[in-house]
């Protein structure tokens, strides 16, 4: 937390406003993925025409303390790649939500 | 010889690995929680079934991350071995201490049966040990379907890495040969080294009079004597 005057000169707590970022999580395009086969036979037994490949990911939704420079960049994509997803079977991406 | 069996928080298979080794097979057995940093006097480190964290994220994701696989990892690059039972494949999977990964059923439903194994006659294992060419053994997971990229199929079979597959004559009538999808079959793999193992079917229930099968048997005791690593 940090403190700031106001024009009246009284000393206010600035509220902390974590940075969110949001990391998806995909299967891998060549990699079976058997939870997607299953919502697209659903989807067209609902009468959903014309469909095409799906897939079934996850979101993970990170609020963390700003900035996002080069070193915590670096350690978003390592936690991407040990924890967050399976390289062997997945892929991922991640964006900072503004 | 002495046998450790990993505990995480959610495992459940730990205590019937333990009856199976250390009161049927009669080894000096012990219980090894995940905190522990050391693993001390071990010849063999069991990382048995269940939903450790509760499978969250993914199968073994979380559990990979314990302190006491630090040390297991230690362990097995020092030629120990290492048996991974289900959720214990899955851990070591993720760990990066076995190839390829365990996703989904494909037919997306858990599967809990007793499953004809064809035991690899070419596996080092097998030839060491004399292993029947195959085992009845059952099987209970809902993501036991094996996936590995072409490339690591291919080395996989070119070493004799490939241990278990799922027999293409079904045990059963009417039964599913391959219950999960696994490619090329597979329900159970080694590293390079052949010290560590990892298999989908749980052999700790197959070792008592009232288990559907036996043939856990032969397989825990080959995995109590000596190994010499693969060529």
């Amino acid at each position: 937390m940090s403190f700031s005057l106001t024009p009246r000169g009284a000393a206010v707590e600035m509220v902390f406003l974590p940075v969110k970022v949001n990391v998806i999580v995909t299967p891998k395009k060549n990699v079976l993925d058997p939870q997607g086969a299953a919502v697209h036979h659903a989807l067209e037994s609902q009468g959903f025409a014309g469909l095409g490949k799906v897939r079934v990911g996850k979101l993970i939704e990170l609020e963390m303390e700003g900035p996002i420079d080069a070193d915590r960049q670096g350690q978003i994509d390592r936690i991407c790649q040990d924890l967050l997803s399976n390289p062997v079977i997945e892929d991922y991406r991640w964006e900072v939500e503004s | 010889m002495k046998v450790g069996v990993l505990q995480f928080p959610g495992s459940n298979c730990d205590q019937d690995s333990w009856h199976a080794f250390g009161t049927v097979l009669g080894h000096s057995t012990r219980l090894v929680w995940h905190k522990e940093t050391s693993l001390g006097e071990l010849d063999l480190v069991v990382v048995p079934g269940g939903f450790s964290y509760g499978d969250y994220l993914r199968c073994g994701a979380i559990a990979r991350f314990s302190p006491v696989m630090r040390a297991v990892a230690a362990f097995a690059e020092q030629g120990g071995r290492v048996l991974g039972i289900c959720n214990g494949f899955q851990i070591l999977c993720e760990a990066g201490l076995l190839p390829g990964a365990l996703i989904r059923n494909d037919g997306l439903d858990f599967r809990c049966e007793t499953v004809r194994l064809s035991v690899n006659q070419q596996h080092a294992l097998a030839q060491e040990h004399l292993l029947p060419a195959e085992l009845a053994i059952p099987i209970a997971h809902g993501e036991g379907n094996y996936r590995i990229d072409s490339a690591g199929l291919a080395e996989l079979e070119a070493h004799q890495q490939i241990l278990f597959r799922y027999a293409s004559q079904p045990l059963l009538s009417g039964q599913r040969a391959n219950p999960n999808g696994s490619m090329a079959d597979i329900a159970g793999v080694t590293n390079r080294a052949g010290n560590v193992i990892g298999m989908m079917p749980h052999p700790e229930r197959a070792v008592e009079s009232f288990h559907p099968s036996q043939d856990g048997l032969p397989l825990l005791r080959a995995l109590c004597r000596d190994i010499s690593p693969a060529a």
